[in-house]
């Protein structure tokens, strides 16, 4: 493989990423968000947002192939939990992963690349939209099989407490994983170790095309830990604060060393499951409805103008996202595919 | 130098990997009464509750949980207990642990060790015999070890233990007491190289784990009519050790591999078939397999027996191959 391409994505996901970082440095707290961290939450689910519909634009010029499976919706889930948590915790989910990625504070650029299969992609084009993975941010995938990154998780809150940490694991799911038998043997051995671990279900209403209400006994997902004496609630989230409130309750009783938390976030997808979903399961109107007047984005906005933030403050962040975005763009079309050689390392290939 | 069992060769081969790095821990049912076959006596007593860890009868979760734990840099040495219980984890061994290096492009490691005692035990009938290990040489991304002996259950689970890649460890139930001598202290045994049990010049018979003493036998037996068997024992299927297999048939001229899985699709065949494609030239007779009939393993007595690959079936095949 030539040196100048592994250089320029070594670049691109090395450390020094602040000028290009997607997340606003803020550090936790449990009080009550400051106009100021309000305003870094709009930016941030505006990243994923304005990232998302990038991402969709790219797979329709067929620059992007595969499953690619948008968040556009979910913006608030990911960025209110990652508000309450701090240095060291970690991340887990499945396949709609971006947003993830891009609230741990992954690179733009390295996400988008990996989306277009180009070298200075995370996984340097070997992994795709489902698959990336940072040690630094503490992002631990990106998996494909529906509930199986529900073990991994409780595998790195059990970690978390074999070296005597305090940190927590967020561990995401969606209302489709939880018929999967492997979250259940977690949720057990999670509460039978006080492990901590914050099982977060975005529950956006269909796991693919079967609605929740076909797929889902019981009253509640939230208390799919009942038996195993895990806490949960259901909590709105289509609010970034509410999301924010219910996380810094639950990360503080992980902490605590109290066990496990099981958080049901009541959200919703604007999107097919994948970009090839036409999603004819369900009306333009729930949809529709939806948007105008659920909308994460559009609700902290207006609360935002209430709390008199000037409209230009908020234009210049738009416009910076922009600007993110499309430089992230730039970079994944530009950015060379990888070298054949890329397809024998890592991997013992040799017998 | 001691005389250790094949499963206290194990243990000792854990207990010091622990001693040597607090990184390293062991998960599994049972392990904290000493494992149902008692390879784990008295660790929980050394290494605590945290380091020799009890689990619920959820092999998927303790295989996942491993999978992240490894992924965060501890290495864990996960017990199945029987390779027929393994999969029930056969998403996280084979999605998971074999993929994650690759598919984040380098970014993370599955350092992981699953053991999953393997093989035909009196009478253990169809869900506690199975000799599956053909199976996950097919994985790309895993490494397949299938120790014989005491010394190398020793040195091999050492190398596994330290290994960056997730190791799918197949130890024989049939042999847990089977005695031999185990060098003392920190001897590794690195993957990828045969070892020759008994060097010969008129056939070559290749296997691995407790069939490789069937094969050492029947070697025995042969010698009394005048032919002289080379029995290599692979020890690791992936990797394999090509070169050595390549050089004793270069010798003989003549290749049996027996091994106790189904013969079909078993990895006989794979190195059947590779001999076939690198040394046609040097064979004297067609290679010949010898495996279980595609049944499931029955449990009485004579049934069972069928389906063994003892050392008159080896011996028996060597003749005939060693006569055409």
């Amino acid at each position: 493989m030539a040196g100048a391409a592994t250089q320029k994505s070594t670049s691109s996901r090395g450390k020094s990423t602040a000028a290009r970082s997607t997340r606003s440095t803020k550090k936790s707290t449990s009080s009550e968000p400051s106009v100021e961290q309000l305003v870094d939450y709009y930016r941030d689910m505006l990243v994923i947002r304005r990232f998302e519909e990038k991402a969709g634009q790219l797979y329709g010029m067929g620059l992007i192939g595969g499953f690619c499976h948008l968040y556009i919706g979910q913006e608030a889930v990911v960025v209110g939990m990652q508000a309450a948590i701090g240095e060291g915790d970690t991340v887990v989910t499945s396949y709609r992963d971006h947003g993830h990625m891009l609230a741990t504070g992954m690179e733009a650029r390295g996400v988008m690349a990996e989306l277009t299969g180009r070298i200075g992609g995370y996984s340097r084009g070997k992994g795709g939209s489902m698959h990336m993975f940072s040690r630094e941010k503490n992002f631990f995938g990106g998996h494909g099989i529906v509930g199986a990154q529900v073990p991994i998780g409780t595998g790195l809150a059990f970690n978390h407490r074999y070296r005597g940490s305090d940190r927590v694991s967020l561990t995401y799911m969606g209302d489709g994983a939880v018929n999967q038998g492997q979250v259940y043997e977690s949720f057990n051995m999670a509460a039978l170790w006080k492990l901590p671990v914050i099982f977060i279900i975005e529950n956006n209403k269909y796991g693919m095309g079967t609605s929740v209400t076909r797929a889902a006994a019981g009253p509640s997902l939230a208390e799919r830990g009942h038996a195993y004496g895990i806490p949960g609630e259901e909590i709105d989230g289509m609010s970034v604060t509410a999301v924010k409130a219910a996380g810094d309750k639950a990360v503080a009783y992980c902490r605590a060393g109290k066990g496990p938390y099981i958080l049901e976030m009541k959200t919703y997808r604007y999107r097919g499951h994948s970009m090839s979903d036409p999603a004819k399961y369900r009306s333009k109107e729930e949809v529709n409805k939806m948007r105008q007047e659920h909308d994460p984005i559009d609700s902290l906005r207006r609360v935002l103008i209430e709390r008199k933030v000037d409209e230009e403050t908020l234009k210049k962040v738009d416009r910076e996202v922009k600007d993110l975005v499309t430089d992230a763009a730039d970079f994944a079309q530009q950015s060379p595919e990888p070298d054949v050689a890329e397809l024998w390392t890592d991997i013992l290939v040799e017998a | 130098m001691a005389t250790l069992t094949y499963a206290e060769a194990g243990k000792q081969a854990l207990a010091e990997e622990m001693r040597r790095d607090p990184l390293v821990w062991a998960v599994g049912e049972d392990l904290g009464r000493g494992g149902v076959f008692g390879q784990y006596k008295g660790m929980v007593e050394e290494f605590g509750p945290l380091r020799i860890s009890d689990a619920p009868i959820s092999e998927a979760a303790i295989l996942g949980s491993a999978v992240g734990a490894a992924m965060t840099g501890t290495r864990p040495v996960v017990e199945m207990r029987f390779a027929d219980f393994a999969l029930c984890a056969v998403d996280e061994l084979i999605n998971q642990a074999a993929k994650a290096r690759y598919m984040f492009g380098g970014q993370t490691k599955v350092p992981l060790v699953v053991r999953e005692p393997m093989g035909m035990w009196r009478s253990s009938a169809a869900q506690h015999s199975q000799s599956l290990e053909g199976w996950y040489t097919h994985i790309p991304g895993l490494v397949v070890v299938c120790p014989s002996t005491p010394a190398d259950n020793k040195g091999l689970l050492k190398t596994a233990i330290r290994s960056d890649d997730p190791v799918v460890y197949f130890e024989h139930k049939n042999i847990w007491g089977l005695e031999g001598e185990v060098p003392d202290g920190d001897v590794t045994i690195p993957f990828g190289v045969a070892r020759t049990a008994r060097e010969g010049r008129d056939i070559t018979i290749v296997s691995w784990s407790a069939t490789v003493h069937a094969a050492t036998k029947a070697a025995e037996t042969l010698a009394g009519d005048g032919i002289e068997a080379e029995v290599i024992d692979l020890r690791t299927l992936w990797p394999w050790d090509r070169e050595a297999v390549f050089a004793s048939v270069a010798k003989t001229g003549r290749l049996i591999v027996a091994h106790e899985a189904v013969q079909v699709g078993g990895f006989g065949a794979e190195v059947a078939a590779t001999v076939g494609e690198h040394c046609f030239k040097m064979l004297k007779a067609p290679v010949r397999r010898l495996g279980s009939p595609r049944v499931p393993i029955a449990y009485a007595p004579p049934l069972e027996d069928m389906l063994r690959i003892t050392p008159d079936k080896i011996a028996d095949a060597a003749r005939a191959l060693v006569k055409s």
